[in-house]
């Protein structure tokens, strides 16, 4: 049961990033949480920007994407507040 | 002439801000604390030449790393306060932005904001090694014009570009002329009734203000200023978190343009690069944690096994140099302090010296490669349970060893609560001081048999060394739910590409930690062991008098050999001196938990160190018959009777619960030392001697009564 809005017009879906699984990628769409958007934001996770999960913790959590070059880790929780445009 | 400026280092972390830093300044820096916060400060002294000749005296100051001019810990707000406040008496004349030269589009967002703030900037564009080799192409010349400021191109771990940069210091600067963003179209009214009203040097410089009005009651600007910039706040209904996404937003866009213009660079995929396959592994479900376990118990045996050596001839030194002052001066007071009080105190200080180099070479070396982040990133899932960081099991496993370096190393730890935790419970992890309490009491009570195979005794100190990490765990825990932080926790954290340690960095970190031990917590140690001593050596009035004098007699001086008499004076001393009276006075309130006055005395004595038990306990038990004089404390505890049950002291139920009261009380006046200076306020070491103390206590009269 995955929170799913299908945006038909584009023909993309959105997801939250917490929800990508290893490998899987997209564009950051929008965000939901403002205070941490703007931690994020000024790390390069800029909407319209392509990221990747790359790895998941052993433990299920946290998980690392990897974003305008570089490797970057966060908390499930937070990646919940990320949205993904993917294909 | 010589000529003085105040340069400021900025960057992100892992930009390689503190290699140009130590390839600037060398040895020649001091670390001090930034007023009311637990954030080093790190300044460092160049002289240089300009092409005139003239002398150029820099003083540098290398500020915490940061992705962004908002502060959001009171790390980050350090660069915020220096930069933007040209009241600031740190102000800088000249600021230094490291960027990261493989990383280079969330660099240069920093860097944008420094060239909007209009001070000037020199740009070094770092780890030129790596760009060279994922084959990242900058046109330096354009980039610099398009900036507007001069470009160094470094690698300063192998001091590449250092002469450029020291030349590109001693040229005459300027400001930026140009905007990178046009910053005022955003809050045009504010901006400009900022600008008016305080002395700020740009539109940006006064925007950020508007954005952090709570932080500029630390400017030196007056009140009716500050409610004048409120007032207009309010009236355009400047949103700050709205205006700071506008900027960023902004930023990225020009950034943007300018990487698509300046820098070429052929596809870098991460899954290809080095790091991620050393990550495949180091982060791996069996080996990632295999590894780490590995790690840990290297650090483990470094601390616990390798700095024995050192510490002994530290010992050994300190025991000759005491040997020689008692023989060199009159006996008496003077020598008493000296040997006693002072030499006794610094060798309890310089004794950590090993234990803090070692440990401290570990954890730089860990942090300075990148492992550290990955540590947190295998371990938060776990640790996050009990309010602490990944990065807290190094101090936890460190504080096996020793509290005072663990606690000095939780500095790796950004997040304040996480890290006010780990300070607050690393101290009940059962430290080397207390295996020689354990085993003197485990000896005394627990036989020495078997139980399929296992000896017993060697059971009973394994269980005290996991009761000590459980209840670190569980305080944590429980401190998780009351300590309140308006800080917000955020794991959200760059895992930096792998490097090879540079051992001078190492070096001078290592040197710097020892420095601040020895200065900072010295004193407070010192002092504290010069009281001890006093307690411990003086008594009330003439009564030290009348005990020599009752030895002197011919009763005594006839039967008994002149060590033996020495003993009985010093036993019988030790037994009417303050701290002796202390042990009296505190026996009502020891009882339930199975202890009389002669442990009294050793409680308190312990608070130099847990170890001092032992010691103690040998000095009182020195009096008796001459048959007792040949025998070891332990046999000596063991035939103490019980004057009210007539049977043995210290019976089972006594030895359980005197070693449960050294597994959880704060008895180590060290480690109070380095907490005051690691947290910069008296209340937390306060709250740790009691919530740990009363732990003991009420974990020894449970285990006495139930046992007894």
């Amino acid at each position: 049961m995955f929170k799913m809005i299908l945006n038909k017009e584009m023909g993309t879906t959105i997801r939250l990033l917490s929800e990508l699984k290893k490998g899987q990628k997209g564009l950051i769409d929008s965000f939901t949480d403002y205070e941490l958007s703007l931690k994020l934001l000024e790390m390069g996770c800029i909407p319209g920007e392509m990221i990747e999960v790359i790895r998941i913790a052993p433990l299920g959590d946290p998980i690392a994407i990897s974003v305008a070059g570089y490797m970057l880790s966060l908390r499930k929780a937070e990646a919940a507040t990320v949205r993904i445009k993917t294909n | 002439m010589t000529k003085k400026i105040k340069i400021a280092l900025v960057g992100n972390p892992n930009s390689g801000k503190s290699s140009v830093f130590n390839a600037l300044t060398g040895l020649n820096q001091k670390v001090a604390n930034f007023p009311g916060v637990t954030v080093e400060k790190k300044i460092g002294y160049t002289s240089l030449r300009d092409k005139f000749g003239n002398t150029v005296d820099a003083e540098i100051i290398d500020l915490p790393g940061t992705y962004s001019l908002y502060p959001k810990s009171p790390e980050e707000r350090i660069p915020f306060q220096l930069l933007c406040d040209p009241q600031n008496e740190a102000h800088p004349d000249l600021t230094i932005v490291v960027a990261d030269g493989a990383n280079l589009k969330r660099n240069l967002f920093l860097c944008s904001q420094l060239v909007d703030l209009k001070i000037p900037v020199i740009l070094v564009i770092n780890m030129m090694d790596i760009v060279r080799f994922k084959k990242i192409n900058i046109n330096f010349e354009k980039l610099s014009e398009r900036l507007g400021v001069p470009i160094v191109a470094m690698n300063a771990r192998k001091l590449e570009g250092l002469k450029e940069l020291k030349l590109a210091i001693v040229q005459p600067f300027n400001p930026p002329v140009n905007d990178f963003i046009d910053i005022r179209v955003f809050a045009p009214e504010v901006v400009d009734t900022i600008r008016q009203t305080v002395n700020v040097k740009s539109n940006y410089n006064a925007f950020l203000v508007a954005n952090n009005l709570d932080l500029i009651s630390n400017f030196e600007i007056p009140e009716f200023k500050k409610e004048k910039i409120r007032a207009v706040c309010a009236q355009y209904e400047f949103n700050g978190q709205q205006m700071q996404a506008k900027e960023t937003l902004e930023r990225y866009r020009v950034i943007s343009t300018i990487m698509q213009e300046f820098i070429s660079s052929p596809e870098n995929p991460i899954q290809k690069s080095p790091s991620f396959r050393i990550d495949n592994i180091l982060t791996h479900r069996f080996w990632g944690y295999f590894i780490f376990l590995a790690v840990l118990f290297l650090v483990f045996q470094a601390i616990f096994a390798w700095a024995i050596y050192p510490m002994d001839l530290i010992d050994s030194a300190f025991a000759w140099l005491s040997e020689q002052v008692q023989s060199s001066l009159p006996p008496g007071l003077i020598n008493d302090l000296l040997v006693d009080g002072i030499l006794a105190g610094l060798n309890g200080i310089v004794v950590f010296v090993p234990q803090i180099a070692l440990l401290f070479f570990f954890v730089a070396v860990l942090e300075d490669t990148g492992y550290m982040s990955r540590v947190s990133f295998l371990m938060d899932q776990l640790m996050r349970k009990f309010g602490l960081n990944g990065k807290s099991l190094i101090p936890l496993m460190s504080g096996v060893a020793c509290a005072v370096p663990a606690i000095m190393s939780t500095r790796t730890i950004s997040n304040w609560k996480e890290r006010l935790i780990t300070i607050m419970v690393t101290p009940l992890m059962s430290c080397s001081a207390r295996l020689p309490v354990y085993t003197l009491l485990i000896a005394l009570i627990i036989p020495s048999d078997y139980i399929y195979g296992v000896n017993l005794q060697g059971l009973v100190l394994m269980l005290m060394y996991l009761i000590g990490f459980v209840a670190a765990l569980l305080a944590a825990w429980v401190m998780k739910h009351i300590i309140n932080s308006k800080e917000k926790s955020y794991f959200v954290m760059e895992l930096p590409t792998y490097r090879i340690p540079r051992w001078s960095t190492i070096g001078i970190h290592i040197a710097e930690k020892v420095k601040v031990f020895l200065f900072e917590a010295g004193k407070v140690i010192v002092s504290v062991s010069i009281i001890l001593w006093f307690l411990s050596s003086f008594g009330p009035s003439d009564s030290f008098e009348r005990i020599e004098e009752k030895y002197m007699s011919e009763t005594y001086t006839r039967s008994m050999p002149k060590e033996e008499i020495d003993r009985q004076i010093q036993s019988e001393k030790l037994e009417n001196s303050y701290a002796g009276r202390l042990g009296h006075i505190i026996e009502p309130i020891i009882k339930p938990l199975g202890y009389d006055w002669k442990i009294g005395i050793a409680l308190i004595t312990s608070f130099a160190a847990r170890e001092v038990f032992v010691g103690t306990m040998s000095t009182i038990y020195s009096v008796g018959d001459e048959a007792s004089t040949k025998m070891t404390v332990k046999e000596k505890m063991r035939n103490e009777i019980d004057p009210e049950t007539g049977g043995p002291k210290y019976t089972f139920a006594v030895g359980i619960s005197l070693m449960l009261f050294y597994a959880f009380a704060m008895q180590c006046i060290s480690t109070v030392a380095i907490v005051f200076r690691e947290t910069r306020k008296i209340k937390y070491p306060l709250i740790q001697i009691l919530y740990m103390s009363g732990m003991a206590y009420i974990a020894s009269l449970i285990a006495y009564q139930l046992l007894k």
